[in-house]
C-alpha cells in the first residue's frame, strides 16, 4: 500500500502512467463510472479548502464510490485533543482510502506512518500539496504536449509559495526545463531551492522583478496569489499583496501560446478581463485536478479499468 | 581531605577503567554535550574538564565518562560536534577510536522550531531529523523538512 505524501513520491515513469490514466478517463468517462463501487474516500479537512475538497469529492463520485468526513478541525475529534494519529487509525475501520489536508507541516506522514489505508497529502501548511502539482503537470502535458523543453514563468510569493517549490522540483526532473522567477525581493525563492536544488543542479534560472521584462520569453506564466495565512505580520502582507497584476496590457506581451496557470484562488493578480482570453487556462487547470485525482485514486486503491 | 585520599581522588579522575574519553570538544559545547548525552542523569561517574589547554585548539573540552559508549551517544557526539574525537577505555586502556560520521538519522536530539510543524502540537512525537546534505552537515525535520539551524542552541 502506498500513501502520497509529495509529488516526488511518483517516478517520472509513474507520472506519465497517472496522466495517461487521467487523460483516457477524459476521453471515456463512462468506462470508469463504476470503477470504485463500493469504496468510500475519507475527506479529513482540518482546516478549509473548498476546491481541494470538492475536487476529491468530485474525483470520488465520478468513480462510482461515496465519500465522507470533515471540513475543519472544529468538527472533527482533534477539539477533544486526539492526535493524527488515532484519527487515521478509527479512519482506516471505516474506508478504502483517505484525503488529508492539515494546517501542521508533516501531519499527513504521521497519518500514514500507522494508516491501514492509502493518505494522500491534500497540503499541509506551507509544506508540500502534491495533488496540486500532479494537477500543474497534468495541464501543461495536456495543453502543451511535453513537459520537457518549456521556458517557466514563477510570479508572486515565491518565498512562501508552496505550489511554486513543488513544482519546481518536480519540473527539474524533465529535459531542458528553464525557469524565471519574478517576485519582490522580500518574496523570492529561499535559497534551499535557488541554491541548492537549482544552482546545483545545473537548472537555468534568472531572477527578475518586472513581469513585463520576460513575458515574451515565456512558455508558461505560474502565477501565484500572495497568501495572507503564511505571513506573521499583517503589514508585510499588505504591503506586498498587490505588487503583480496580470492586465490585458501585460498579456499583449506575451505570446500567442503562452499558457497562464494559477492554483487558485486568485485574489486580484489575475485582472478578470483576461479571462476569456484562450491563453488563460487557470478553469481549465481545475478540470484537469480532479481527472488527476481519479487516476491517483485508482492508482492508489490498485484499480486497473480495462 | 588527607593527602593519600586527594591523590586516590585525582588518579580516580585521571585514568578512568571502563568507559570512553570524548577529547577535542570545541571549547563552550562540553556542557551542551554533558546535557545532551544524558550524563546528567546516569548516576555513573563523570569528569567535566573545560577549557583545558590543546596543543591542536589552543583550547578544548573534554568528557570522560565511566559507562560502556552506546551507538546513540556516537551518533549524538557527531551531530553537535565533528571537532570531537572518542577514545573507547577498557582495563584502563585506550582499546578503539571509532570515526565519528554524521548520522543519517538523529532521534530526540534536538527539536524542531518551526511552529507549524506537527511536532510543535503533538508532543508524543519523536523528534526526527535527517541528514539531507552530508557535505554540508545538513538536517531537517522529518516531518516538515525544516532545516535545523546549528546556530541555535
Amino acid at each position: 500500500m502506498k500513501s502520497i505524501m509529495s509529488p516526488l513520491d511518483l517516478s517520472t515513469a509513474e507520472l506519465d502512467e497517472l496522466m495517461d490514466t487521467a487523460e483516457d478517463i477524459m476521453a471515456n468517462p463512462a468506462k470508469y463510472a463504476h470503477a470504485c463501487d463500493g469504496r468510500l474516500l475519507a475527506t479529513l479537512f482540518y482546516e478549509p479548502s473548498t476546491r481541494t475538497r470538492l475536487s476529491f469529492e468530485a474525483a470520488m463520485l465520478r468513480l462510482g464510490g461515496k465519500t465522507l468526513g470533515f471540513h475543519s478541525s472544529d468538527s472533527s475529534s482533534a477539539t477533544k485533543g486526539e492526535t493524527v494519529a488515532d484519527t487515521i487509525r478509527v479512519v482506516s475501520s471505516f474506508a478504502d482510502i483517505c484525503a488529508m489536508r492539515h494546517p501542521k507541516e508533516g501531519a499527513p506522514m504521521v497519518a500514514a506512518a500507522v494508516s491501514q489505508i492509502p493518505v494522500i497529502n491534500a497540503g499541509d501548511g506551507g509544506h508540500q500539496h502534491p495533488t496540486q502539482t500532479l494537477t500543474d503537470l497534468m495541464t501543461i502535458r495536456a495543453l502543451k504536449g511535453h513537459l520537457d523543453n518549456l521556458t517557466i514563468g514563477m510570479c508572486g510569493d515565491l518565498m512562501f509559495g508552496r505550489t511554486v517549490h513543488s513544482l519546481i522540483r518536480a519540473l527539474i526532473r524533465y529535459e531542458n526545463v528553464k525557469f524565471v522567477f519574478i517576485s519582490p525581493k522580500e518574496l523570492m525563492l529561499p535559497s534551499y531551492i535557488r541554491d541548492d536544488l537549482l544552482t546545483q543542479n545545473n537548472i537555468a534560472f534568472r531572477e527578475v522583478s518586472r513581469l513585463e521584462d520576460v513575458l515574451p520569453s515565456l512558455d508558461i506564466l505560474y502565477m501565484t496569489r500572495v497568501q495572507r495565512e503564511r505571513f506573521f505580520n499583517e503589514e508585510d502582507y499588505v504591503r506586498l499583496k498587490d505588487f503583480y497584476i496580470l492586465d490585458k496590457k501585460k498579456m499583449q506581451l506575451a505570446s500567442p501560446d503562452m499558457l497562464v496557470l494559477h492554483p487558485l484562488p486568485r485574489v486580484n493578480e489575475i485582472s478578470t478581463e483576461i479571462d476569456d482570453d484562450p491563453r488563460s487556462v487557470y478553469f481549465k487547470q481545475v478540470r484537469y485536478g480532479m481527472f488527476i485525482r481519479m487516476a491517483l485514486i485508482l492508482k492508489l486503491l490498485e484499480i486497473k479499468v480495462d | 581531605m588527607a593527602d593519600s585520599e586527594r591523590t586516590q581522588y585525582k588518579l580516580h579522575v585521571g585514568k578512568i577503567e571502563e568507559g570512553f574519553v570524548i577529547d577535542h570538544i570545541t571549547p563552550g559545547n562540553g556542557m551542551r554535550l554533558y546535557y545532551d548525552l544524558g550524563l546528567d542523569k546516569l548516576g555513573c561517574c563523570v569528569a567535566m574538564i573545560l577549557n583545558a589547554f590543546s596543543m591542536k585548539m589552543g583550547k578544548k573540552d573534554m568528557i570522560k565518562v565511566e559507562m560502556p559508549l552506546r551507538k546513540y551517544d556516537l551518533d549524538t557526539i557527531a551531530f553537535l560536534d565533528q571537532h570531537a574525537t572518542v577514545d573507547i577505555i577498557k582495563d584502563g586502556e585506550i582499546i578503539g577510536r571509532p570515526k565519528l560520521t554524521l548520522p543519517k538519522k538523529i532521534t530526540n536530539i534536538i527539536k524542531c522550531r518551526n511552529p507549524r510543524c506537527i511536532t510543535s502540537v503533538e508532543h508524543e512525537l519523536d523528534h526526527i531529523f535527517l541528514l539531507t546534505d552530508a557535505e554540508k552537515g545538513i538536517y531537517r525535520c522529518k516531518y516538515c523538512e525544516t532545516e535545523w539551524d546549528k546556530e541555535s542552541k
